[in-house]
Parts: C-alpha cells; structure tokens; sequence
C-alpha cells in the first residue's frame, strides 16, 4: 500500500495551558497538560477518528488544528506550509480550507441570525460573491445538506437538533473547504438522526472529496465512518492503526479495555471484559513513564518510569506501549 | 367609512402580529411588566405634553397665594412665592425624564464600551476592571454628589457624574454576559472562518449579551430618577428657579409645616416613575432571562 501524501501533518504538537495563581502574580501555579505532544497524519480524502474519553484532549486537538487555540509547541502541516508559524493575517486566509463542525446544534448556531446569514457569512467574511449569488449559494447549500430552501429566512430556534446540525454542515462547506473537523458532530443527536447525519457526512466526503478529522467518544460511530482511529489517553496518542485492526486486534491495553466496554447486542455471548479500575488522572500533574500505568492490568516496574514512544509495531499499525513489541 | 374599515383591519393585524410573536406577548402578559409600562407611559406623556397639561406657568410668581391650600385653581396648591405646584411637578417631569434618558444613554454607551473590551479582550480585563471596582467601591450616590459639587450644579453635570456613578455597574452586567457569550460555539464558528474582532464582537457577541443590560438599564433610569432628585435637594443638581422634582421638594422643606402638598406631591411623582420603571425592569427581566425569576405570590 502506497501511502499518498498527507494533507494534514502534526509533529509533536504540544498544548499546555497555564494556570496561574493569583490577580497580580504572573506565576504559573502549574500547567494544564491538554495535549502532550501528539504525531499524526491525514492523508487527502481520508477520516481520522479520534477516541477517547472525556478530559483526553481530543477537542483541543481538533480546535489546535484550526488554530482557534494557539499550540504551545509543535509543527501543524497543512499541504506543506506549517500553519503554527504563520501570521494572522496569512492564517485567515488559509480559514477557507479548513472548517469546523461543533458538538453542540444549540450553541453553534448565532440566534440572532437567520439560517442564510448564518450559512453565508464565511462568504462574506471572505468577501466572495455580491448578495445575489451569496443567496444562490446558500438556496444550493440548503439543497445539498437536505434542507428545503424556504427554510433560508428562519430562525435557528425554529429547528430541530438534527435540522441544526445541518444548518451547521452547511456552513463549514460554505467556502468549499478541504479539511473539516467534525467535534463530536452527532454525539447530541438521537441515535436514528445519528445515523442520518452521518451517512449525510460520508456523502458529502465523497462528493467533495473531503478530509476529515472525525473527533467521538462513540466508538460504533467511529467504526462506521473512520478510516484508521487514533486512540488519546491524557493528551497522548496510544494506539494508531486502520480501523480493521484496531477493532480486530487492538495491541494497547487501554484500547482493549475501551473495544470490550462496548456492548454486544447478544445476550448468549460470552466475552471477556477489561475492567478498569480508577479514574483518569489530572493532566496537571500527569504520572510519570506511561501515563496508563495506573490503572492498567500489566503494568510493570519500566512503565512507571520510562515513557513508551508510540512506534511502528507492523503494517503500519503504531501503539505506545513497552509490553507490544514490533512483530518484524 | 371604507377607508376606516381598512385602517382598522390593518390596525387589527398589526395588534395580531404583536401578539403572536413571542416576545411582545409573553411581556404583554406579565401583569407587572404591563402595571409599569402604563406608570411610565403616564409620567412620559406628562413630561410630552407639559406646555398643554401644566394649568399655569411653572415659574410664575404670585404673592397673593403664597404657600395656598389646594384648591379649584391651583389644584395642588401654590409654594412660597405662589408658584403653582401641579405646573411644577409637570414640567419637573421633563427634567427628571431627560436626565433619566442621558444618564440611560450614556450609561449604555461607555458600559458595554467598557464591559466588552474587558470580557473580549482578556488583556484589558484585569486593568479594566479593577478600575471599576475601585469606583463601585464608593457609594454611588456619594460619588455622585462628590462629582456633581465639583462640575457645579447643571443638568448636564448631573448627568456626567450619575453617569460616572453607575457606568462601573453596567459595564460589570456587560462583560458578565460577554464572558458567557464569547464562549460559545458560533463565536468559534466565526473564527474558523476567519472573522475579524470587530465583526465577531458586534455581529455575534454583543447581540447576544443584550438581555441583562436592557434589564439593568431600565434600573438604571428608575435610579438616575431617584438621584437627580438627590442631588437637587441637596443643591448640586439643575439649579433653582429650573422645576426638577428635587428642587420643588427642598424647597417645600421650609415650609413643611404650613404647606406640606408642596414636597408631597413631587414626592409622589417620584415615587410613581421609580415604581413604574422598576415594575417595568422586572417584567423585562422575567421575560427575557426566566432564569433569573423571582418567585412571587
């Protein structure tokens, strides 16, 4: 399998976020480790699922790569040109390419503002077209996200969670973007309107010929539409692999302890399941070597103290793990 | 006839959108909201329509009824140089009423001026805001009073300093709602498309943080009532002979005795536009944030 070039390349992105003691003190009292130098690709084309739990940093991984937060250190490659060193001013205009879905269809969408200009001010902004074709443009965007067109002049109340998460799809392909990142875009759905915006976003993937960063703690959803899956564990990528093997065999004991939490709607069956026993621990003071160490099965001495870079074990499938060793 | 007939029709849907929207109709159905509105709307057509309401000039002398009774002429009697005290109240209505309005104003200008650049700008916020808690540290009306005695006794140096007395207030209602709003998912939308500050804060966030400051704001007016009337009895407001409800009740004080419907009746009036625009404040407030709701019997 050749791998084509990636659009989309991090390089030990790093985002740490200070929390500082008092009013007048510029001194740290100590350092929110959100995300802790994370690698990956994206390949053009292509769904990268993130997983994990909630506090992991999965959504401050999705936000970095548009650069709504500055990262503290790292490369963020988009086609060649590192977007964490750009200007500002260089930045907004590489807004077009990259767009964002949100979690929430209440708070993504402005209530003082009607479906239209909602849906064309990324155009505006941008300052492309006059009102005439902003509004064909929105009538066509309306047609292509499955909502009907008189729909244009209403408010963002007037709709269901799942109309407003299409209003919300809508914009982010307003400018034609390459590269979007869906954070948690079904997770606020019911499952039957899940399933609709889902098979709506494989859609528009392959009309578009979109890239995507796909950002869930629902591992079917992941399943369903991913391409190969990232698994974050207190701002650390753990395992990284095509979807097939990480589902069939899944190499890191957080990834198998997450895989067998899932129910099987098969009450004969029989399976072992991965208990874990804890809770997450604070990313401000994260434990030292492995940062699994704590709550998993087959910690040994070397875990606790000596980190476990995330490498290639074969086929392409990387896990940070000292107890996986490469299968040459 | 048939042009009434439409007027009216046209009348009648005009009243049926109203109703039908949500917002007039939720206000026009909170009992208090609408019991301070007809207050206000009353002080306020008083204040309009003063030249035609007030039976006798406000200033106008007569010594031959000094500090008189009540009666059919002057229905609320006269004060010590025989000036009518219904005229009085009337016209003082258009000096509180237009202070009050200033003082709203500017109090809505340089609060979210403030209030936003702080909780926008998180830079400026620590600066900012001590600043105003400096200020809002000292009684407001005091301060007010400080600064009014300094400007000089004038309406617009009432204004000036009510304004410097409660902007702090407003701009703090501000930023809280700033801070909430800047926080939310289509404000990120905004900047993954690019959006500049400017076309963020006033497009997406400030429209958004308007609900408490409108509450806030009628508040603000009902105060600024109450303290230019403050200020005026005490002799650092609109000067004497000018007829603002203050001036009328310090100088009613001396008198108080022999002719107490000279402070009693502005008195009311005050009493009446501060209960109206408090009324009103809380219908607003029920209606555009029922969050806040006060449980009442």
């Amino acid at each position: 399998m050749t791998a084509p070039a990636p659009l989309i390349e991090v390089d030990s992105l790093v985002k740490h976020f200070p929390i500082r003691k008092g009013f007048f003190s510029s001194s740290e009292a100590g350092t929110v480790r959100a995300v802790d130098g994370i690698s990956f690709t994206v390949a053009r084309g292509e769904t990268l699922g993130l997983v994990g739990e909630s506090g992991c940093g999965k959504s401050t991984t999705g936000r970095l790569m548009l650069r709504l937060i500055d990262p503290t250190s790292g490369a963020l490659r988009y086609d060649g040109t590192d977007l964490a060193q750009i200007s500002p001013k260089q930045m907004r205009e590489r807004r077009r390419e990259l767009q964002i879905i949100f979690q929430d269809p209440y708070s993504s969408l402005n209530p003082r503002m009607t479906v239209e200009s909602i849906i064309t001010e990324p155009l505006v902004i941008h300052g492309i077209g006059n009102a005439a074709s902003r509004r064909a443009r929105a009538h066509e965007l309306l047609d292509i996200v499955g909502l009907a067109r008189s729909y244009a002049n209403r408010y963002p109340h007037e709709f269901s969670g799942g109309q407003r998460q299409r209003i919300g799809i809508a914009r982010a392909l307003a400018l034609r973007p390459q590269f979007v990142v869906c954070d948690e875009p079904v997770s606020a759905l019911d499952v039957s309107i899940q399933a609709q915006v889902i098979n709506l976003m494989q859609d528009l993937q392959k009309e578009f010929g979109l890239t995507y960063l796909f950002i869930s703690h629902n591992l079917a959803v992941i399943r369903h539409i991913a391409d190969r899956v990232a698994v974050m564990y207190l701002g650390k990528i753990v395992e990284l692999t095509d979807k097939h093997s990480l589902y069939t065999e899944p190499k890191h004991p957080y990834t198998q302890a997450l895989l067998s939490a899932i129910p099987i709607a098969n009450p004969d069956r029989q399976r072992q399941r991965v208990v874990l026993t804890g809770d997450v621990p604070s990313p401000i003071n994260p434990p030292a070597g492995c940062r699994f160490h704590t709550r998993c099965p087959y910690a040994e001495a070397r875990c606790k103290t000596m980190e476990p870079p995330l490498i290639d074990v074969g086929g392409g499938h990387r896990v940070a793990c000292h107890l996986v060793q490469p299968s040459a | 006839m048939t042009d009434a007939t439409a007027t009216g029709a046209r009348f009648g849907l005009f009243l049926d959108r109203i109703r039908r929207s949500s917002l007039p109709r939720r206000l026009f159905r909170h009992r208090l909201f609408v019991t301070g509105l007809t207050l206000f709307l009353i002080v306020l057509f008083m204040a309009v329509l003063a030249p035609y309401l007030a039976p006798h000039a406000p200033n106008q002398n007569n010594f031959r009824y000094r500090l008189g009774e009540p009666n059919a002429i002057h229905l609320l009697g006269t004060d010590n140089f025989g000036r009518d005290v219904l005229s009085r109240v009337i016209y003082g209505s258009q000096v509180s009423l237009r202070i009050g309005f200033m003082v709203v104003i500017m109090n809505a200008v340089f609060g979210t001026l403030i209030g936003a650049s702080a909780g926008y700008f998180r830079k400026l916020d620590n600066p900012i805001m001590r600043v105003m808690d400096g200020l809002m540290a000292f009684p407001a009306i005091l301060l007010a009073i400080a600064l009014a005695a300094t400007l000089g006794p004038s309406e617009f140096n009432a204004v000036l300093a009510l304004t410097v007395a409660y902007a702090p207030r407003t701009a703090r209602i501000v930023r809280a709602s700033v801070l909430v709003v800047r926080e939310m998912d289509y404000v990120q939308a905004a900047l993954a498309s690019g959006a500049g500050h400017l076309r963020i804060l006033f497009r997406h966030v400030l429209v958004n943080s308007m609900a408490p400051l409108l509450v806030q704001l009628t508040f603000i007016f009902a105060v600024a009532v109450l303290a230019e009337a403050v200020l005026s009895f005490i002799g650092v407001g609109p000067p004497p002979p000018t007829p603002t409800w203050g001036n009328i009740i310090s100088e009613g004080r001396n008198y108080i005795r022999e002719a107490p419907w000279i402070s009693l009746f502005p008195g009311i009036a005050i009493a009446f536009t501060v209960l109206g625009l408090n009324l009103l404040g809380d219908g607003l407030r029920d209606v555009l944030d029922p969050r806040m709701k006060v449980e009442t019997r």
